[in-house]
């Protein structure tokens, strides 16, 4: 398909787990509204049918399609190109910390896993035969599990976080958060076994609080203080004393 | 030691430097306003149990925190890892105490002036 509007320079990392692939340039038509999603399925439906990316719901609830756009992870279904556009380019790359499986698309596997070792997943506290436990929505505890809870999975923190890149044992800001709202969970019954998991190789304590989780999370979320939030926790714990 | 309790010992080794470290400078600025001399330093750190303990806990506190952020730092810029890892900081810790032990015993315990 050839277009003779104004075109946009976008510059593709191609390549498989064998090490840093090549980089193949692309003129991409340019649109009022257009997402970095959007460029990159033109290029899959109109340059080269072998690109390799990874998407789904296109409006920012799935988050399978985060990549490295001009050096920073972003959601790209909801990256306007307006908004990173640099000199009429833009260079796209898999997503930073995970192994590449082809092209755009990661190995998502380290990062889910982590999440298991983090013990990031729901202790019942209930059967099904026995009765629902109202929630308050106000409780303070129930105000901090909630403020962590619209993770969407996209790994953009992971990719953000430099003490991922400089530590394969260390959990990321997704798996703790999540634990952290896991702990403040009244219907979570495995708070000591949270805050064990969260202590061990690679735990909350190895985050430098530098803060790229929070400032790069596409939902704007606060991973950074949920991690503060277990290592106060961790110290409580410590020192004899239960929970805030 | 797990990662936690080396955490928590950088922290409370933390806690126990700050006031020895503003002590340590505002000493420093108050003696030297007359003018600087070992005589004069000794004079005020020879057979002080004061300062003896103060430099002391203080060499003490620092190794084991130098130590164990060194140990992170060999971890994530120079890919030290397990046992490589925790003697390299073992012996950082080690060389650190003993050479700040030795010049706390040199200004601080009774002999020569």
């Amino acid at each position: 398909m050839t277009s003779t509007g104004p075109q946009l320079s976008v510059t593709v990392q191609r390549g498989g787990p064998g090490g840093p692939g090549r980089k193949q340039q692309f003129d991409v038509p340019a649109y009022a509204n257009q997402t970095v999603l959007d460029v990159v399925s033109w290029i899959q439906q109109n340059a080269d049918p072998t690109l390799t990316y990874r998407f789904a719901c296109r409006v920012g609830m799935c988050g399978s399609c985060a990549m490295m756009v001009n050096g920073v992870p972003r959601w790209t279904c909801r990256t306007h190109v307006s908004k990173v556009l640099q000199d009429g380019a833009i260079e796209v790359g898999p997503l930073r910390n995970l192994p590449v499986i082809k092209d755009l698309a990661v190995d998502m596997d380290p990062f889910f896993d982590k999440w298991v070792s983090a013990e990031a997943v729901h202790h019942p506290t209930a059967r099904r035969d026995d009765p629902i436990v109202t929630i308050d929505p106000d409780a303070p505890a129930r105000v901090t599990a909630s403020a962590g809870i619209e993770c969407i999975n996209c790994a953009v923190c992971y990719a953000a976080c430099d003490t991922v890149a400089n530590n394969p044992d260390y959990l990321g800001p997704a798996a703790l958060q999540r634990a952290w709202t896991l702990y403040n969970d009244a219907k979570d019954g495995a708070q000591d076994a949270i805050l064990d998991a969260v202590s061990g190789k690679g735990g909350c304590h190895s985050c430098h609080s530098m803060g790229s989780c929070t400032a790069y999370c596409p939902n704007e979320l606060d991973p950074l203080s949920a991690i503060a939030g277990l290592k106060r926790a961790t110290t409580r714990r410590f020192f004899g004393k239960g929970k805030a | 030691m797990s990662e936690f309790h080396l955490y928590m010992a950088q922290r409370l080794s933390a806690l126990v430097m700050a006031p020895f470290v503003l002590v340590h400078l505002g000493v420093m600025i108050y003696a030297i306003q007359g003018g600087l001399t070992a005589a004069e330093i000794l004079g005020r750190t020879q057979g002080s149990v004061f300062w003896f303990l103060f430099y002391g806990m203080f060499v003490v506190a620092v190794s084991i925190h130098a130590a164990i952020g060194l140990r992170t730092i060999l971890s994530e810029w120079v890919g030290l890892r397990g046992s490589v890892l925790n003697l390299t900081a073992l012996a950082i810790g080690v060389i650190l105490f003993v050479m700040g032990a030795q010049a706390v015993y040199a200004v601080t315990a009774i002999g020569a002036a």
